[in-house]
């Protein structure tokens, strides 16, 4: 199948950003890949502005806390601490909405979209709004840079350093969290090492520990200086000499190749492919954007197979909604609960192997979910589902569940079983239609159901124009290109991209 | 419900087609015969609080790591003399009383991990402490039931939200709070137009020979279709024979009153999944834990009378399980931080060992502050699997298990 330029540019889009903008529609026809890749790569240059969100109560509570030689938690009354939990909680939805935000309306889409991939493969829940600011800040900037460099950055980081409790990783009482992690998710991958390899390198990285600032600290007198032996070598290791022996095995290039690959080019690796791009990722001393260069220029990266064949995230998804759709959220918070119902809550990954990702967004109630969407924005429809807690997050302050409110009448029945219902949520957008509108401006008649359709998919549909047409009211051009647009969002196919 | 429908509703009516002729005409009154095990999943989430649940009241240690959290002999409903339920348990008891309550403790696995979403991945997916599943251990009894089968309806989680436990590679679980609302949402025209739509264009692809290989779309709206065709199948059961019973107008009640509906209707499924929660009880845990035992208590023997009511209960199974124990000392704030080991609850009329099972923690050789596990959880779903649901619990969980032998 031959595919359009205006595809292969939306494919593009998709792949190494978020999608389309909706003023950038008419260009995508006439403009080449070539030209929008060098885009992205120029918007990349600009400086990374740091993302600060926590509030300013946090912030005078913190560092009113003492010298910076041990832990705040300890150096806060027991009130403080509750206040500084519930405070950072908060800030921490305020730092997903504002990333989000980013991902939504940044140039430089490739950078948000690789430190997407970066949040999920270096996976941290942290409950401290520093911590998770300084390490998102460390990924962002890092995300386009040298991988050696930034696994080293973030395996300094305290937001990484506590959630692996490397805290606790002392000479003689070696907690082997953070080495079996960084071997295991971050460089190698399962089967590659052995046991004696993670004890001997947890000795190694004793002593790294996190100050109240978020710095890293080594704390000498608790680093064990004796001889270790890793992956075959011995020396009197210390934690960046084992980052260095986990970066000279080519297997940390495969591993990341090919998780890469499954990120940005399909769910289905070719491996022939991931060998040789990381073997030339190696060469190149894992320089990031000579990775994603040798991707983007492959003779395969426009295949009509890769197009349209993997299933969004959920942030994917809804930040590609908003781009395509510029809106004004007036309840933004509602993005939260969108985030958690599909399965995707930033700085919440399930664990520390980060979103396992394709088909396994999907499930009945995500994708029944998923099909609502548009439509809940374009009509403010209310929608009555409440995720899960999460107790890691809630850490025991919780409002009474929705289960502890009796209802009036006893449930004697079927006829007077009422759920009781969650108070319904809606999300309060305006659409601002005319920059999407433009597009269609000269687009004859007859072909527009078929030209909403190739802008709003990515893979064919047999959602025709008849079906369509008996759900979008037609009197009114406008109005049909609205209608017609949200409903062939809410298909199986705009899962795709 | 005629006969012939009767007949028709597969896998779960085999086991009367081996009953004489003559002896069907007594079930007349029941939809479904007997034998037909249905098992359900109770979530306690948060970290249920197991000694304050099972109380040791001749324990010093207890006391004494518990001066205020402690509850009095006098005040527990006492099911021996050594051993006392939480007050708020007291319908557990009469449970106790006749034979149907069985009580597992010091459940656990090695090297626990105190992280609620962690150490809930790990009961979910049934994965050591050091592996990282992403499926569950009932999506792959899924996958291994329900090859090829249209709904995948053998699974039911009453919640919003599927679990990760119903996630298995091939086919997950569904998740439904009422029936009629999953009904009424996936009923919406347009969402029917657009399957019919798509099936009916492979159909004329394949007829006009066109193979093509298998699409990422094909995926979702065969996700889509089972939905819908197992949201019609679920609303039709759920209003086919009703559940008469009072339940409380609690959450779970309602989920169990649910659950009771289904159970007595010739549904395929065989687990149900719900939760209750929190039971994070690090500060005023007595008034939390008080609160959610009153509603798990009254909800469950409601249940438990309706099943027997209906001659259901000697194949009905209910279990309980929390991601973790909590601590035994009592912390500064009225609460317990996060544990270990727990206890399991059993109910159910076909238990074959009743009342204490095992023997209770064991408070004087403690792992820092830690009760021992002594019964590995994935023990314990292996004997469901096998020995409840009869399945391949070796290939499901990927271990040699040890079965334990409460059914």
């Amino acid at each position: 199948m031959d595919l359009s330029n205006q595809r292969k540019n939306q494919h593009l889009f998709w792949r190494a950003g978020f999608g389309p903008m909706a003023e950038d529609l008419t260009a995508l026809t006439s403009r080449t890949q070539e030209s929008f890749t060098e885009a992205l790569w120029k918007a990349a240059e600009r400086p990374v502005a740091y993302l600060d969100v926590a509030d300013n109560t946090l912030k005078g509570l913190v560092m009113g806390a003492g010298d910076t030689s041990s832990m705040q938690r300890k150096e806060l009354s027991p009130e403080e601490k509750t206040q500084f939990r519930k405070q950072s909680q908060q800030d921490i939805k305020s730092l997903n909405l504002a990333w989000l935000n980013e991902m939504v309306n940044s140039d430089a889409q490739l950078r948000e979209k690789m430190a997407l991939f970066w949040h999920g493969h270096f996976a941290s829940r942290n409950l401290n709004i520093f911590y998770q600011q300084l390490l998102l800040d460390t990924i962002r900037k890092g995300a386009l840079g040298n991988f050696g460099d930034l696994l080293k950055e973030v395996s300094k980081s305290a937001a990484m350093l506590n959630f692996l409790n490397n805290n606790q990783n002392k000479k003689d009482h070696p907690n082997e969290n953070f080495a079996r992690e960084v071997m295991e998710l971050f460089t190698m991958g399962r089967g590659h090492y052995t046991e004696e390899d993670v004890k001997e390198s947890a000795r190694a990285f004793t002593g790294w520990g996190a100050g109240l600032n978020g710095e890293f600290i080594f704390r000498r007198g608790q680093h064990d200086d004796r001889q270790k032996t890793v992956l075959g070598k011995t020396g009197r290791f210390d934690g960046d000499d084992v980052l260095n022996l986990l970066l000279e095995q080519r297997q940390t290039a495969i591993y990341i190749t090919r998780k890469l690959y499954r990120y940005l080019v399909n769910e289905e690796v070719d491996e022939t492919r991931v060998q040789g791009l990381a073997e030339r990722w190696y060469q190149s001393n894992y320089d990031i954007p000579s990775l994603l260069q040798d991707i983007f220029h492959s003779d395969w990266w426009y295949d009509a197979r890769n197009v349209g064949s993997r299933i969004k995230s959920p942030v994917d998804l809804l930040a590609g909604i908003r781009r395509l759709l510029p809106m004004k959220i007036e309840n933004e918070d509602v993005q939260i609960s969108l985030q958690r119902l599909l399965g995707q809550l930033l700085f919440y990954p399930p664990n520390v192997a980060g979103w396992p990702g394709g088909t396994n967004w999907i499930d009945s109630s995500t994708l029944m979910f998923r099909l609502r969407i548009p439509e809940l924005i374009y009509a403010s429809g209310e929608f009555h589902l409440k995720p899960k807690d999460d107790d890691d997050q809630m850490m025991g302050m919780h409002e009474p569940p929705e289960g502890s409110r009796r209802l009036a009448e006893s449930v004697r029945s079927e006829e007077s079983v009422r759920p009781d219902r969650p108070r319904g949520q809606v999300i309060r957008a305006q659409i601002d239609w005319a920059p999407y509108l433009k597009r269609f401006e000269q687009v004859p008649a007859e072909q527009l159901f078929a030209t909403i359709g190739s802008v709003v998919l990515q893979t064919p549909s047999d959602t025709g124009e008849a079906l369509v047409k008996k759900y979008a009211n037609g009197d009114n051009r406008e109005e049909f290109i609205k209608a017609a647009t949200i409903r062939l969002m809410s298909t199986p196919e705009y899962q795709l991209c | 419900m005629n006969r012939k429908k009767f007949l028709q509703a597969g896998s779960l009516a085999t086991a009367s087609l081996f009953l004489p002729r003559f002896l069907k005409a007594f079930e007349r009154p029941m939809v479904v015969p007997p034998g037909n095990k249905v098992l359900i999943i109770l979530q306690l989430s948060g970290g249920n609080d197991g000694l304050n649940t099972v109380i040791p009241v001749r324990n010093d240690i207890y006391y004494r790591s518990r001066p205020h959290l402690g509850i009095e002999k006098a005040k527990t409903a006492l099911i021996t003399e050594e051993v006392g339920l939480h007050p708020a348990l007291a319908g557990l008891k009469g449970l106790y009383d006749d034979g149907s309550l069985g009580i597992l403790s010091s459940v656990g696995y090695p090297n626990p991990d105190r992280s609620h979403f962690r150490s809930m991945d790990i009961w979910q997916t049934a994965s050591d402490s050091r592996q990282f599943l992403s499926t569950g251990w009932l999506g792959r009894y899924l996958d291994a039931q329900c090859s090829g089968c249209e709904k995948p309806t053998q699974v039911l989680e009453i919640d919003d939200v599927v679990s990760l436990a119903l996630k298995g590679e091939q086919i997950k679980g569904m998740a439904l709070k009422d029936p009629r609302r999953l009904y009424t949402a996936s009923h919406e025209n347009y969402f029917r137009d657009i399957v019919a739509a798509h099936q009916g264009a492979a159909t004329g692809r394949s007829a006009a020979g066109v193979h093509t290989a298998e699409q990422p779309v094909d995926y979702l709206y065969k996700t889509m279709a089972e939905t819908l065709s197992g949201a019609d199948y679920i609303f039709e059961q759920s209003k086919l024979r009703p559940s008469s019973a009072a339940y409380p107008a609690t959450e779970l009640g309602r989920n169990l009153h649910t659950i009771a509906s289904l159970i007595l209707s010739d549904i395929n499924t065989r687990v149900y999944y719900l939760s209750l929660g929190s039971f994070d009880t690090h500060v005023n845990q007595a008034a939390q834990q008080q609160r959610l035992f009153t509603e798990l208590n009254d909800a469950v023997s409601a249940f438990a009378a309706d099943m027997k009511a209906n001659h259901r209960f000697e194949d009905s199974l209910l279990v309980t399980f929390s991601e973790f124990g909590r601590r035994v000392a009592q912390n500064a704030s009225g609460g317990t931080d996060h544990g270990t080991a727990n206890t399991m609850f059993m109910i159910g009329g076909g238990l074959q060992q009743k009342g204490l099972i095992n023997s209770l923690p064991d408070l004087d050789n403690l792992a820092e502050g830690d009760l021992k596990y002594q019964v590995d959880f994935k023990d314990v779903y292996a004997t469901l699997l096998h020995k409840w649901l009869g399945a391949d619990d070796k290939s499901i969980l990927g271990r040699q298990s040890a079965y334990l032998d409460f059914i």
